[in-house]
């Protein structure tokens, strides 16, 4: 089985290094959109700084979305997804595998470039750290849910927008204690225990969705 | 003596049912309202600190009970459709959700109409509040979901596998978003109420409560009748109704 998954992950990478534009125009809008905010709202320092941590959660949220929509679509056009039903490998497992692949394709840029853009954000050294962990527990999270939403929605009309409104409100939680954490640690609360609740909810997420989106895909191939 | 427990979960005998039961319960919510509103305007007493602006709760307060419960009940019926495969229980789930979203909706536009007053402000980012917003954007996407599937079969599973990761969910929300409030605003505005209520009043908020509930069955019912006659419109009953009610 694990054979199987290494497969899965290995055969989803391998594709999004094919396809690199992919990759990076998730990782260029999560850019530009954290870029607006200041343009939108003003360069004042302190202003910035505050609103940083929920400027750059919003934007991975939004860029996470965006991602989603290729989880299981060119799979299900060219027939793969079908024979992943029909395998002898648990399709949980399977779904968990794609998700995992996904969030190191569309989640873990994101993660990786957060410092930078806190920097512009003139955000305290010790903020960042804390920032960029909360987004290493959160978007995985948001793959993970993300990927019941992209498993209900696949092959229907409309799909990106219908997505969004499926998946945003279930995101509401992990955007309140990710942007949470750095907000805590700003205020000299330190953001432990939020960095613990995400860590919580990514385990939860793991487990259960997963199984869901397993359930919900073969509701939409049946 | 056995009881034949799924009688009623086909189309063709719950059909005739639903129509007896819409009907009753559209009168017994037509005359718990009339009673629940006559006490809330005319026999509650004015409240000492609000004035007559606290009257709106009559119908605020009952509309946010009936939004949550629906959406559980809701859940609910997609959930035993999704386990036991019967079609009429999707139906149910589809039929409820208008309702349910009509009563969130509600509660929220009384909520703001009753906080100008009292608060000085139409909206403020309350725990409640902005899990109350929540909960209508999950009843949209379930009906965006559902509107989006032209498969009947499908949009009911697709849409119960939705309300049921909803349900888990409902509480997650609703305990961050608390968190999240306590976290950044002083208590400005508090909307616990520690003050008792009249029994007048206690009692009108009961009574506009029933008269809620036998309306959103009468209505759920209604709208289930019509998603019935849609779906089984080449079946011979549904056939024959349409006949002879032409």
């Amino acid at each position: 089985m694990l054979a199987a998954l290494r497969c899965v992950i290995h055969r989803d990478l391998l594709l999004a290094a094919r396809r690199m534009s992919d990759v990076l125009t998730v990782l260029l809008f999560f850019v530009i959109v954290v870029s607006l905010f200041p343009l939108g709202i003003g360069p004042d320092p302190a202003l910035l700084r505050t609103i940083a941590p929920g400027v750059v959660w919003v934007a991975a949220l939004l860029a996470s979305m965006l991602a989603l929509n290729r989880m299981f679509a060119s799979d299900h056009a060219d027939g793969t997804l079908e024979q992943m039903l029909l395998g002898a490998t648990p399709l949980g497992m399977t779904v968990a595998a794609k998700v995992f692949a996904h969030w190191l394709i569309s989640g873990l840029p994101l993660v990786l470039i957060s410092p930078v853009l806190a920097l512009q954000f003139d955000l305290p050294q010790e903020l960042i750290g804390v920032l960029a962990i909360s987004l290493a527990l959160g978007t995985p999270v948001l793959s993970l849910i993300g990927a019941i939403g992209a498993a209900l929605t696949l092959g229907l009309r409309g799909g990106g927008a219908l997505l969004s409104l499926l998946v945003l409100p279930l995101y509401v939680p992990v955007l309140i204690i990710g942007a949470g954490a750095a907000e805590a640690a700003a205020s000299g609360l330190g953001g432990q225990a939020q960095i613990l609740l995400l860590g919580g909810l990514l385990v939860f997420a793991a487990v259960f969705a997963p199984w869901a989106a397993a359930v919900a895909l073969r509701i939409s191939v049946e | 003596m056995s009881i034949n427990w799924f009688k009623y979960s086909s189309p063709q005998t719950f059909f005739p049912l639903a129509e007896k039961l819409a009907l009753w319960f559209g009168a017994l919510a037509l005359v718990a309202c009339g009673v629940g509103l006559y006490i809330g305007f005319f026999v509650a007493p004015t409240d000492a600190q609000q004035g007559e602006a606290y009257r709106i709760i009559f119908i605020h307060v009952p509309a946010a009970w009936m939004s949550m419960f629906l959406y559980l009940v809701m859940a609910f019926w997609a959930g035993l459709g999704l386990a036991f495969n019967t079609r009429l229980s999707g139906m149910m789930a589809s039929a409820i959700a208008p309702t349910g979203a009509l009563f969130t909706f509600v509660a929220l536009w009384t909520g703001s109409l009753w906080g100008k007053p009292t608060w000085g402000t139409w909206w403020v980012w309350d725990a409640r509040l902005t899990s109350e917003l929540i909960l209508l954007f999950l009843y949209f996407g379930f009906m965006a979901l559902q509107a989006a599937i032209d498969d009947a079969r499908r949009a009911d599973k697709a849409g119960a596998v939705l309300a049921l990761v909803g349900v888990v969910n409902i509480p997650i929300i609703y305990f961050s978003v608390k968190w999240w409030n306590t976290l950044h605003q002083g208590a400005s505005v508090s909307l616990a109420k520690a003050p008792t209520m009249a029994a007048t009043m206690f009692t009108g908020m009961i009574v506009m409560a029933l008269g809620f509930w036998f309306y959103s069955i009468a209505a759920a019912l209604m709208r289930a009748r019509c998603i019935m006659l849609e779906r089984e419109r080449s079946s011979d009953w549904a056939v024959e109704y349409v006949k002879r009610s032409a």
